[in-house]
């Protein structure tokens, strides 16, 4: 494998690793609303994620540091020409991430009630966003010669890519849900089981019409097949999870949604390869690993850097993880 | 406004604001971390309350620095893709780099801390604090990195086929000149930020204990047995951030005037070529420093503080324009005069007035005194923006003193910005940003403000654990606690 093709593996990972990690707490936040009955509920949701979103939305960073340092002219071109889209993500993951630490530290109905508002919106908008964004990758954008984003807002929000943002919006809640019956105890946890097998169904049918669109119209060569095992994979995975949900097994049923998303984000991906972000004008005008990607050196010096300390970074966050499994119960 | 203009106000907002929290989280993490280490050695439990006290503020500023550092990481893409295409091979590496090694360190083990107190042995619970702090100063060495090769551009070639800066020696660019200097410069004024605001919140409370006794008994809120003491940890840390940074920031006007002369020439408004030449302390006249009326100066000093030796010639803007407009071509290569000229005596004078005042707190508090009066109220809140001004007046002192530059020599500020992007988009987010960002600033002020008030926690259940007892703040004496829930933080 070359290394452009290992460093696009390695971003795809890093999406999939994304979507996954920050999903079930997107689903959560999203939870807070509609699902929570109460103050205390709220309370009992916010902290299944309370040790875990920050280290969640470093995959984020990480995922763009690398896609900027592996393929700058991917970065460069996508990230101008979803300005918009990344305005407003970033205006909601800024009000969530605030809305974390500070919703406990006022001292009114008032205040919380604000706060617990931000948290919805600021789960709900980047999840659906992201969704818009990666199915875009795999779509293509309207790109000039020069690899210049030629299109306008209207080339972003397009019937599949918004289809894209409903399958993240769709999974992040049935992982979250499958989360918040995991870690918490009594009658949210239960009820968190029920909505999750309500869910589940529904879930299923859009990623697999989602899917198999992204096969039908957008996986060529080689590269259909591996999509399709891939698509086919994560459909077979949320299965599972809905059926481990009916039976009262939770920690198979996260585990399984937890799969169906790296699996959904690993079909996109592959039905981009080799391309980063081919143009709907022109197929020359498009960029590929090839002619998007940084220099030998740099491509030598990142993995160097990346293979050691990806898996140790995995490992203390694992670690994490399992400090804190216990479940969530009412204080005091 | 076009949209180079628009562009340029985002990221300087952007950077400003959140260069507000960055040398806070830094030297914060430092000073909880040193806290919480005398606290394990000597079991002290007032050591403990200032470690808990002091790392709720903390983590209020925890939180702005990430959000607003994700900003900073997406505008080069969204504002400068010209820019992110020419120098992506070189620039993007640190930035990785730094998520991969620092970042993810940071924000997992910060969450440890928050939610293991009690919960994990106390020595990691330490060791959580501590690799925070070491993760955050090396987040800073791989962002300075980057900008480092902005400002002196080191181990790259250019490759004309692919027209863009491809990096040629990583090392060149982890060990750039300007790089081994701007990052402990960076790191001691950090150290001042939080060492203010420490000994500014302990003095509030020793003012406030002399007046309310009984806040003042041992135990209290106000406790001046513990607060006395961060009083005296966090001046320490001022007047060392404040040394080190003078140092440090003497070497780099060295350094500056061997790659960037024309900052050093702006930073004085020295338009003409002197031996040797004077520095300028103050001038009142024209704003640009090119005809002064009163001009207060020291002979030579300038010299002295841009080569070492008090006869040396310094190299004046207009000489250098015509230098530079030979190698590079017609065009402007002075940088706004004004700005340079002021942000650089406004970061010495604001860092020189916070050393000042650490200096007196010390005085205030020797031998076992406390401070009572009205004006010592009144310097402990403003002592905290003085250091945070410090800071941002350096960081718009160098990268105004750069341009017209992106990348010195390689690359002008107007050839990096975004083709694709209108200005009523630019315009749009710099107004949302710019709104979002003043209601953020308010709050986090509000918000530090409302929990530095009430004074030290009471941690009984903390300090049982830490002497070694199995048992945390939330036990119930089980020994076998893995099925017991786990209780709220949030």
């Amino acid at each position: 494998m070359d290394l452009a093709t290992l460093w696009f593996v390695l971003v795809a990972v890093l999406w999939a690793g994304y979507l996954t990690l920050e999903g079930f707490d997107f689903g959560v936040g999203m939870l807070t609303r509609g699902f929570a009955r109460d103050e205390t509920e709220r309370r009992i949701l916010i902290n299944t994620i309370g040790p875990v979103w920050d280290g969640n939305e470093v995959w984020l960073i990480t995922a763009v540091g690398a896609t900027f340092a592996a393929f700058p002219e991917w970065y460069a071109t996508a990230w101008s020409a979803y300005y918009l889209p990344l305005v407003l993500i970033l205006l909601a993951l800024i009000g969530r991430g605030l809305a974390f630490e500070y919703r406990g530290k006022g001292d009114t109905p008032r205040w919380r009630r604000r706060w617990d508002l931000v948290i919805f919106a600021g789960s709900l908008v980047p999840a659906f966003s992201w969704g818009v964004l990666l199915a875009g990758f795999t779509r293509g954008l309207p790109l000039g010669a020069g690899h210049d984003f030629a299109g306008g807002f209207a080339d972003l929000v397009v019937p599949y890519t918004l289809l894209g943002g409903v399958v993240t919006v769709a999974l992040s809640l049935l992982h979250g849900a499958h989360y918040v019956a995991l870690k918490t105890v009594g009658d949210v946890r239960t009820r968190a089981r029920v909505l999750a097998a309500r869910l589940g169904g529904p879930v299923v049918v859009v990623v697999a019409g989602f899917l198999a669109w992204t096969v039908a119209a957008y996986a060529e060569g080689r590269a259909v097949a591996w999509t399709a095992a891939i698509a086919a994979g994560a459909v077979v995975a949320l299965c599972t999870g809905v059926a481990a949900t009916r039976r009262g097994r939770e920690g198979w049923a996260f585990t399984a949604t937890f799969t169906g998303v790296v699996a959904v984000a690993a079909a996109l991906f592959a039905a981009l390869y080799p391309d980063v972000l081919p143009s709907t004008l022109a197929d020359a005008n498009g960029l590929t690993i090839t002619n998007a990607s940084s220099s030998d050196y740099t491509l030598t010096v990142m993995t160097w850097v990346a293979v050691p300390v990806v898996p140790l970074v995995l490992a203390y966050q694992g670690w994490v993880y399992w400090t804190f499994r216990r479940r969530i119960g009412l204080p005091g | 406004m076009d949209v180079l203009e628009l562009a340029r106000w985002q990221f300087g907002i952007t950077t400003v604001v959140h260069y507000f929290f960055v040398p806070f989280t830094i030297s914060m993490a430092f000073l909880v971390a040193i806290m919480e280490t005398i606290w394990l050695r000597t079991h002290s439990e007032r050591w403990l309350r200032l470690t808990k006290f002091f790392g709720k503020l903390l983590l209020i500023n925890l939180a702005v620095g990430v959000v607003t550092g994700l900003v900073q990481e997406f505008q080069f893409g969204m504002n400068w893709s010209d820019f992110s295409r020419f120098v992506g091979d070189v620039f993007g590496a640190p930035l990785a780099m730094e998520a991969l090694l620092a970042f993810y360190l940071e924000s997992v083990f910060v969450g440890v801390w928050i939610f293991g107190w009690g919960r994990i042995p106390p020595k990691v619970h330490l060791a959580t604090i501590w690799v925070t702090a070491v993760a955050t100063l090396l987040s800073a060495y791989f962002i300075l990195a980057a900008n480092s090769f902005m400002q002196n551009p080191v181990g790259y070639e250019i490759n004309e086929a692919a027209g863009r800066a491809e990096m040629t020696d990583i090392w060149a660019i982890l060990t750039n000149k300007v790089l081994l200097i701007s990052f402990p410069h960076t790191a001691f004024a950090a150290l001042m930020v939080g060492g203010a605001v420490v000994a500014a919140v302990s003095m509030w409370h020793l003012v406030r204990g002399a007046r309310q006794p009984e806040l003042a008994e041992p135990g209290g809120a106000s406790d001046p047995g513990a607060f006395r003491r961060s009083l005296r940890v966090g001046a320490v840390a001022v007047l060392v951030g404040g040394v080190g940074v003078a140092v440090t920031g003497d070497i780099q006007g060295k350094v500056m005037t061997e790659v960037q002369p024309m900052k050093m020439a702006a930073a004085e408004a020295l338009y003409e070529t002197q031996q040797p030449a004077p520095f300028s302390v103050l001038t009142i006249g024209t704003l640009d420093g090119r005809e002064p009326l009163h001009q207060l100066e020291v002979p030579q000093l300038l010299s002295f503080l841009a080569t070492g030796s008090f006869d040396a010639e310094v190299e004046g803007i207009n000489d250098l324009q015509e230098q530079y407009e030979q190698v590079y071509g017609d065009g402007e290569y002075a940088p706004n005069i004004p700005v340079t000229y002021w942000t650089f005596r406004l970061m010495i004078g604001t860092g020189v007035a916070a050393a000042l005042v650490a200096l007196w707190q010390l005085r205030a508090t020797r031998g076992g005194r406390a401070p009572t009066s009205r004006w010592a109220v009144r310097v402990a809140a403003v002592l905290p923006v003085l250091p945070l001004a410090a800071n941002a007046f350096g960081w718009i002192f160098t990268e105004m003193g750069r341009q017209p530059w992106l990348v010195f020599g390689l690359m002008r500020t107007s050839a990096g910005v975004s083709p694709g992007v209108g200005a009523g988009s630019v315009a749009a987010s710099l107004a949302a940003f710019t709104v979002l960002y003043a209601g953020l600033c308010w709050l986090w002020v509000w918000l530090l403000v409302k929990h530095a008030r009430p004074g030290l926690p009471d941690v009984t259940a903390e300090a049982r654990w830490g002497r070694g007892d199995r048992s945390g703040p939330d036990a119930d004496g089980e020994e076998d606690d893995a099925e017991r829930p786990l209780t709220f933080v949030y």
